[in-house]
C-alpha cells in the first residue's frame, strides 16, 4: 500500500532535480515529530559511531564482583550477569547495529536495488522479466524462517571464508571481531532488501524513458550505460531518502531478530539482541529489569524514530 | 479471469520448488551431513560410510533432492534425528495444528479491532485525536515482541498471578458453576501470546484502513453523494465503508506476515509448542529433515494465502478482474 501510494506520488516528480532535497527537508523541518526521530537516530547512530572513545569501559571486561547491578554512579546504567558495563555494550551494540543497517542500505538497498531497477526498468524484455520474476519470489517467501535458515546453515562457511581472508590477504585478526558473522547477516539481509527498491525505482524509470531528454541523449548516440548512469540515475537517486527512512528500521529489526535466535552476529560481538535474550526470562525481569529495560527501551526508541520518520517522509511525498 | 486464476496458481509449484531447493542446498552446504549428526559422539568411520551408502547420501545433491521430492509428494518428510523412533511428519502436524489455531484467533482479532480503530481515525481527522491514534500505533508497531512479552510476563504471571508462566493448554476450558451449569471460558494460556500477536498486526491494519478511508472521502463520488442529500450516515456506510474495505482483503497477506513471525519469538518465549518453537529447536541442532519439511510447510501456507486472498481481491473487485485478463 505505501508503495503503491508512492509510485503514485512519484509519477509527478518526474524528473525533477536536486532541489527536490531542499523542498523535503523543508518539509521535515516543520514537523516536530520527525526533527524529534531524527535527533533520536542520529543520537543512537552517533553513540554507536564514536563508542570507541565515548563507551566508559570496554563491551568485553567482567567484573563477577558486581555483576547484576542496577544503575550507580560508576555504572550508569548498571552490569549484566558478567559484571559487563551495560552502558559501554549498548554503545557497542548501537554500533553493531549502525554497520548492518549501514552495509545492508548500500549493498542491498542503494547498489542492488538501484542497479537492477535501472536495468529492469530501462532494458526491459527478459531482464526486466528476469529481475522482477525473481524479486516476486523472493518476496512471497516468509522472511524470518528463511533468514533464520541461510544463517544456521551458512554461518560455518562463512568463518572459513574468514580465515581463508586471514591467511591469504594483509588482513588480520578478524576472527576475533565476530566478522564472519557480521558477514552472514548482512548477506542474507541484503538478499531481501533489494525488492522494493528495485520495484520503485523501475516503474519511475518506465515513465523517465519515454520522456524528450532521454529520447534527445539516444538520438546524439549515447550508449545506454551512459543513458543509465548520467540521465537516469541522478534522476532517482532522490528516492533514496524513502529507502532510508523505510527500510533502515525493518533491516536493525532483523539483525536483532536474527541475534536473539542466536543465529545472528555471534558473542562476544555485542548486539541488542543478545542483551534483549539475556533480559528475556519473567524471573530475570522480577529480579533485575535493567537487564531487559536498557536494551528494550533503546530499540523500541530507535525503531519509533525510524517509523515515525518514515510516515513523516510518505506524507510529505504523498503531499506534493 | 480463468487463465489469470491458472497463471496465479502456476506461481505456487514454483515457489515451493525454490523455497525447497534453496532450504535443501542450504542445509548441505554447511559443514557435516545428517548422518554425522545422528551420530553424535559415536563416530566409527566405517559404520557411518556404510549407514550413508545406505541411505544414498554418496549420490549427488541432485539425485538426493529428487528422491526427498518424491518422498515429500507422497507425505514422507523423513525422519527427525532429535527425536529418534518419529516421524517427522508425526512431530510437525500437531504442532502445526496448534500455531494454526492461534493464528486464525489471533488474524481475526487483528480485523476486528484493528478495522473500527482505522475508520474511527479517519473520521476524526482533523481533530487532535486523528494523530494520536496514529502515533500510538506506530509506537504499537515498533515495540518489539522481545521486549514486550517479560514485563507482561512477570506482570500477569509473577505479580498478580492470574495467568500461567507459558505452555499450552487447548482452546477451551470448561468451568462448572455450582456443578450443573458448564461455562466455556477461553483457556488462560491464550492471553498472553494472543496479545503478543495481535498488538502490531491491529496497529498495521487500522493504519491502512485510515488511509484508505482517507483517501475514499476525498473522491468525487463522496462529494455528489452528500450533493444529493443523503445522509451522513448513509454517505459513510453505503460509500465510504464498503470503498475502504476493498484493501483490507489484501492486509490479510501483510497481518499473515506478522502473525507468522511472531509465531517464531512468541511460541519460544512463552513455552507453546508450535511449528516456530518447532522450527527454532530444529535448526539449533541441525536436524536435517525437519527444518527441510518445516521449512517448506510454512512457505507452503504463506503462500497458499497469499494467493487466495490475491484471487479473493479480483474476485471482490471488478477492476482488477479486468487488470488482469488484458
Amino acid at each position: 500500500m505505501a508503495t503503491a501510494t508512492l509510485e503514485r506520488s512519484s509519477e509527478r516528480d518526474v524528473g525533477a532535480g536536486r532541489g527536490q532535497w531542499r523542498e523535503l527537508w523543508g518539509r521535515l523541518r516543520v514537523k516536530k515529530l520527525a526533527v524529534i526521530s531524527m535527533v533520536l537516530i542520529v543520537v543512537i547512530y552517533g553513540s554507536g559511531l564514536f563508542a570507541p572513545l565515548l563507551a566508559p569501559y570496554s563491551y568485553t571486561d567482567q567484573n563477577l564482583d558486581r555483576a547484576l547491578e542496577g544503575p550507580s554512579r560508576d555504572h550508569w546504567l548498571g552490569t549484566d550477569r558478567l559484571g559487563r558495563d551495560m552502558l559501554s555494550r549498548a554503545m557497542y551494540s548501537a554500533r553493531t547495529t549502525l554497520i548492518v543497517t549501514a552495509a545492508v542500505l548500500l549493498t542491498g538497498s542503494i547498489v542492488l536495488g538501484n542497479g537492477l531497477g535501472l536495468l529492469a526498468g530501462y532494458r526491459g524484455g527478459w531482464i526486466d522479466n528476469a529481475v522482477m520474476r525473481a524479486g516476486e519470489i523472493l518476496s512471497s517467501l516468509p522472511g524470518i524462517p528463511m533468514l533464520i535458515l541461510i544463517n544456521a546453515g551458512l554461518a560455518p562457511r562463512a568463518i572459513e571464508a574468514t580465515r581463508w581472508i586471514e591467511d591469504h590477504t594483509p588482513l588480520t585478526g578478524l576472527t576475533g571481531t565476530g566478522f564472519a558473522s557480521y558477514l552472514i547477516v548482512f548477506a542474507g539481509l541484503s538478499l531481501f532488501s533489494w525488492i522494493g527498491t528495485a520495484r520503485l525505482i523501475r516503474a519511475l524509470v518506465f515513465q523517465l524513458r519515454e520522456r524528450d531528454f532521454i529520447m534527445a541523449a539516444e538520438g546524439l548516440g549515447a550508449t545506454g550505460r551512459r543513458v543509465i548512469s548520467r540521465h537516469l540515475l541522478p534522476n532517482v537517486t532522490f528516492l533514496i531518502v524513502l529507502q532510508l527512512s523505510s527500510g533502515l528500521g525493518a533491516i536493525a529489526g532483523s539483525e536483532i531478530v536474527l541475534t536473539w535466535f542466536g543465529v545472528g552476529v555471534q558473542p562476544p560481538a555485542p548486539s541488542f539482541g543478545a542483551m534483549l535474550f539475556d533480559g528475556s526470562g519473567a524471573r530475570t525481569f522480577q529480579s533485575h529489569p535493567h537487564i531487559l529495560l536498557v536494551p528494550g527501551v533503546i530499540v523500541t526508541l530507535l525503531l519509533y524514530a525510524f517509523v515515525l520518520l518514515g510516515d513523516a517522509v510518505n506524507d510529505s511525498f504523498a503531499r506534493r | 479471469m480463468t487463465a489469470y486464476v491458472v497463471r496465479r496458481l502456476a506461481w505456487l509449484p514454483i515457489v515451493l520448488f525454490v523455497v525447497s531447493f534453496l532450504s535443501f542446498a542450504i542445509m548441505r552446504f554447511g559443514p557435516g551431513d545428517p548422518v554425522t549428526v545422528a551420530a553424535g559422539q559415536y563416530r566409527d568411520p566405517e559404520v557411518l560410510a556404510r549407514i550413508r551408502a545406505e541411505k544414498g547420501l554418496d549420490d549427488s545433491l541432485v539425485i538426493q533432492y529428487a528422491r526427498w521430492v518424491s518422498a515429500a509428494l507422497r507425505g514422507d518428510f523423513g525422519d527427525s534425528i532429535l527425536q529418534r523412533t518419529f516421524t517427522v511428519s508425526e512431530l510437525m502436524f500437531p504442532k502445526m495444528w496448534v500455531s494454526a489455531q492461534l493464528g486464525v484467533i489471533a488474524l481475526a482479532i487483528v480485523f476486528v479491532v484493528g478495522v473500527p480503530l482505522g475508520l474511527i481515525a479517519a473520521r476524526l481527522n482533523g481533530t487532535w485525536i486523528d494523530p494520536f491514534i496514529v502515533s500510538s500505533l506506530l509506537f504499537l508497531q515498533a515495540i518489539p515482541v522481545l521486549v514486550l512479552i517479560p514485563p507482561l510476563l512477570w506482570l500477569f504471571a509473577l505479580q498478580f498471578r492470574i495467568l500461567p508462566v507459558g505452555g499450552w493448554g487447548g482452546l477451551i476450558d470448561i468451568y462448572w458453576v455450582g456443578g450443573v451449569v458448564a461455562l466455556p471460558i477461553p483457556d488462560p494460556h491464550l492471553y498472553l501470546p494472543l496479545l503478543a500477536y495481535t498488538l502490531g498486526g491491529f496497529a498495521g491494519v487500522a493504519r491502512l484502513v485510515r488511509i484508505t478511508a482517507l483517501e475514499v472521502t476525498r473522491e468525487d463520488y463522496i462529494r455528489t453523494a452528500r450533493a444529493k442529500g443523503l445522509s451522513e450516515a448513509t454517505v459513510f456506510f453505503r460509500h465510504i465503508l464498503r470503498n475502504s474495505l476493498l484493501p483490507i482483503v489484501t492486509s490479510v497477506g501483510l497481518a499473515l506476515a506478522s502473525v507468522v513471525e511472531g509465531a517464531f519469538f512468541v511460541e519460544t518465549l512463552l513455552g507453546i509448542p508450535g511449528i516456530g518453537s518447532f522450527l527454532f529447536e530444529a535448526s539449533r541442532s541441525r536436524d536435517y529433515d525437519t527444518i527441510m519439511a518445516t521449512t517448506v510447510i510454512i512457505a507452503f501456507v504463506f503462500v497458499l494465502t497469499n494467493l487466495i486472498v490475491e484471487l479473493t481481491y479480483g474476485f471482490i473487485d471488478p477492476r482488477v478482474r479486468v487488470q488482469a485478463s488484458r
